[in-house]
């Protein structure tokens, strides 16, 4: 049996009636590919794994995937992720945002998470603009560009996700696209077995609304304006913040160690006790 | 949990988390308010102990949304608020409703609207309580009058929401919350502990939210080995999204029928003075002890005067309500707020009886003066 049909029989939903709800050409399904091969090399088992998103085209990944999975509320994910893995440590938790679902609805929760460092998996699919209802501006979208509630451009300055990340305390994060679909299998491979709260950063496209409005091409075409911008880290740190206009920097931004939240809270019990 | 026999003098948001610990609560997330801070503080404390876990979110809808989280791994958890707090955890609260999570929110109403009186005690949330959340949904809204009640009324509230797979919210207010009074705990053997109860199927036959005899599936942890989906999305038995007419009007009806099934399960009251009672008073939380003061002072001077006093607030006790108005000649309905518990008495009066609102809005306690008042004026 060939690999890609031994990973579609082992993890994707039998019962679940197919077709998905993504478009023809969506990196969202790039990156449930990676996440699936990220998982299986990680050797969990599938009823270790809880898979938890909040709203948007992004929020309806986990339902096709045989995991426990948990559909939330709009931004609200990582708090439910937070609620299963104090809950359960022995779980294994993978949080699938969007743009406006982390960094905007769900942005507070996203940096109290972060500095809390709770061994949790957050990747967040980027692509710049409110995707499921029309195409509406995005705390992603770039100034200048335009959305369905932005017809005369954006005038707000985009966040940059990792690095806001990196600011408020994930001890590893990473920003990969879906065009380099083999750097983003092992990069969240990476995150999902590193200790702590970890973030991926996919950078995908939303042809349909983002690119049709920035008049960006096909799928195709933005697949490839990926490739040509994305620069790697070590690259990107020796060129200029000029030269750096517009790109893509890749790789993993932060991998460090700070103390886990779960492991910490062990040794709040044993205080509490009065055995430490 | 403290053991023994020994009396002690607690404050009702002490006699919560004492009464949480009882009932199994093993999960609590919280956000500093006033006037139910002390709730927090007393889990902080106490969680670790019990091999529990407190965590403080960074608001109240991060608080709702991780208990929700914790008890899909099968462990009884609680939040505790007061009004701002509350109004936050409203989406989430649905998604509770939705996806039938077991859990308890604990509103210890203080004066509103917005911050209005954080120190002060009022009865302004017994609507948001009912229908804060959007959407047509079920819920079971507890409400004690005593220290002692909260401890027994938080172990009813976890019961009732881990048998029935609904929140329960569990309100009080600043008076029932701060007031200082003696309790003596119980044996925890003797008291009756609810769990939800779990698939006991293989997973492959597992359907997570298939129909039965009292409309409440079992339900399983994650982690156990029945992986299943989880959606605020109306949902189909196997908890796949659904907008299929006759799915979706199953699934509604369901979840009302559940409760409605378990009226006489869910619904208590207490009646005070009823039995020859000409007029009656339907009070609850600390104004309910005001009433009984009122009612003994009336009967002093020769009034016949009961209280009817509910402790599930909703579902609305209609029955019982009704057959009190069938048999006497007036009620008053004392509210902490404009008239919010009273509107549905009146809703249920087919002219059976006079309705008498007393409403007190300035921050203070109704007062059994307050009441004999009224009630020398109505009788």
């Amino acid at each position: 049996m060939p690999e890609y049909t031994r990973l579609i029989h082992n993890y994707l939903r039998h019962d679940k009636k197919f077709p998905h709800v993504w478009c023809p050409g969506c990196g969202n399904g790039i990156l449930l590919g990676s996440l699936i091969r990220a998982i299986d090399k990680t050797k969990f088992s599938k009823d270790e794994i809880v898979l938890v998103s909040g709203i948007g085209c992004s929020g309806r990944l986990p339902v096709y995937v045989d995991f426990n999975t948990l559909h939330t509320t709009h931004g609200r994910a990582l708090t439910y992720a937070t609620g299963v893995k104090l809950a359960n440590p022995s779980l294994n938790v993978i949080a699938i945002m969007g743009d406006g679902d982390s960094m905007a609805i769900g942005g507070n929760h996203f940096i109290h998470a972060a500095r809390r460092n709770i061994d949790i998996t957050a990747i967040i699919l980027n692509n710049s603009i409110y995707g499921m209802t029309g195409g509406q501006y995005s705390p992603t979208t770039p100034y200048g560009m335009r959305a369905s509630t932005a017809v005369y451009n954006s005038i707000e300055q985009a966040f940059k996700i990792s690095e806001l990340a990196v600011t408020a305390g994930a001890v590893f994060v990473g920003r990969q696209t879906v065009y380099n679909a083999k750097l983003l299998d092992t990069l969240i491979e990476r995150a999902i077995l590193k200790k702590g709260f970890s973030v991926v950063e996919v950078i995908t496209h939303c042809h349909t609304q983002y690119g049709r409005q920035n008049k960006l091409g096909s799928a195709v075409d933005m697949l490839k304006w990926q490739r040509d911008n994305a620069v790697p880290v070590d690259k990107a740190a020796k060129m200029s913040p000029e030269e750096l206009e517009g790109k893509i920097i890749t790789g993993v931004l932060v991998d460090k160690d700070l103390p886990v939240y779960e492991e910490e809270y062990e040794k709040v019990r044993a205080r509490a006790k009065g055995l430490a | 949990m403290s053991k023994g026999k020994q009396p002690l003098l607690l404050q009702g948001n002490e006699a919560i988390v004492e009464g949480a610990i009882a009932a199994g609560c093993r999960f609590f997330a919280g956000y500093p308010i006033t006037p139910a801070t002390e709730i927090a503080e007393g889990m902080s404390v106490k969680m670790p102990i019990v091999d529990g876990t407190f965590v403080q979110m960074e608001d109240e809808i991060g608080s709702m949304g991780a208990i929700i989280g914790a008890s899909l791994t099968g462990v009884k958890a609680m939040t505790a608020t007061s009004g701002p707090g509350f109004s936050l955890m409203q989406e989430n609260l649905g998604f509770a409703c939705i996806t039938e999570v077991p859990c308890v929110v604990v509103n210890v109403m203080r004066g509103g609207p917005s911050t209005g009186l954080p120190t002060n005690p009022a009865q302004g949330d017994i609507m948001q309580s009912r229908w804060g959340t959007h959407g047509d949904h079920p819920i079971i809204v507890l409400c004690p009058h005593s220290v002692e009640e909260c401890f027994y009324v938080t172990i009813k509230a976890f019961n009732l929401s881990e048998r029935y797979r609904v929140p329960v919210i569990l309100t009080t207010d600043e008076v029932t919350a701060h007031m200082r009074e003696k309790i003596t705990l119980p044996d925890p053997e003797t008291l009756e502990i609810i769990d939800r109860v779990r698939p006991n199927v293989p997973p492959d036959w597992y359907i997570p939210y298939e129909d039965n005899s009292i409309g409440v599936p079992p339900m399983s942890a994650f982690g156990d080995g029945y992986r299943y989906h989880v959606t605020g999305l109306v949902h189909d038995v196997r908890g796949f999204p659904t907008s299929r007419p006759d799915e979706v009007d199953a699934f509604i009806r369901r979840l009302h029928r559940k409760i409605d099934k378990g009226l006489s399960y869910i619904q208590e009251g207490e009646y005070f003075l009823m039995d020859d009672a000409e007029v009656a008073v339907i009070a609850y939380s600390s104004v309910a002890r005001s009433a009984k003061q009122a009612a003994l002072l009336a009967r002093e001077k020769g009034l016949k005067v009961g209280v009817f006093r509910p402790i599930t607030l909703w579902p609305f006790m209609r029955q019982a309500v009704e057959d009190i108005l069938k048999n006497v000649r007036a009620v008053i309905v004392p509210e902490m707020n404009m008239g919010q518990y009273s509107r549905e008495v009146k809703r249920v009066d087919q002219g059976y009886a006079r309705i008498v609102t007393l409403n007190r809005v300035d921050g203070q306690v109704i007062t059994p003066d307050d009441i004999l008042r009224k009630l020398k004026e109505v009788y």
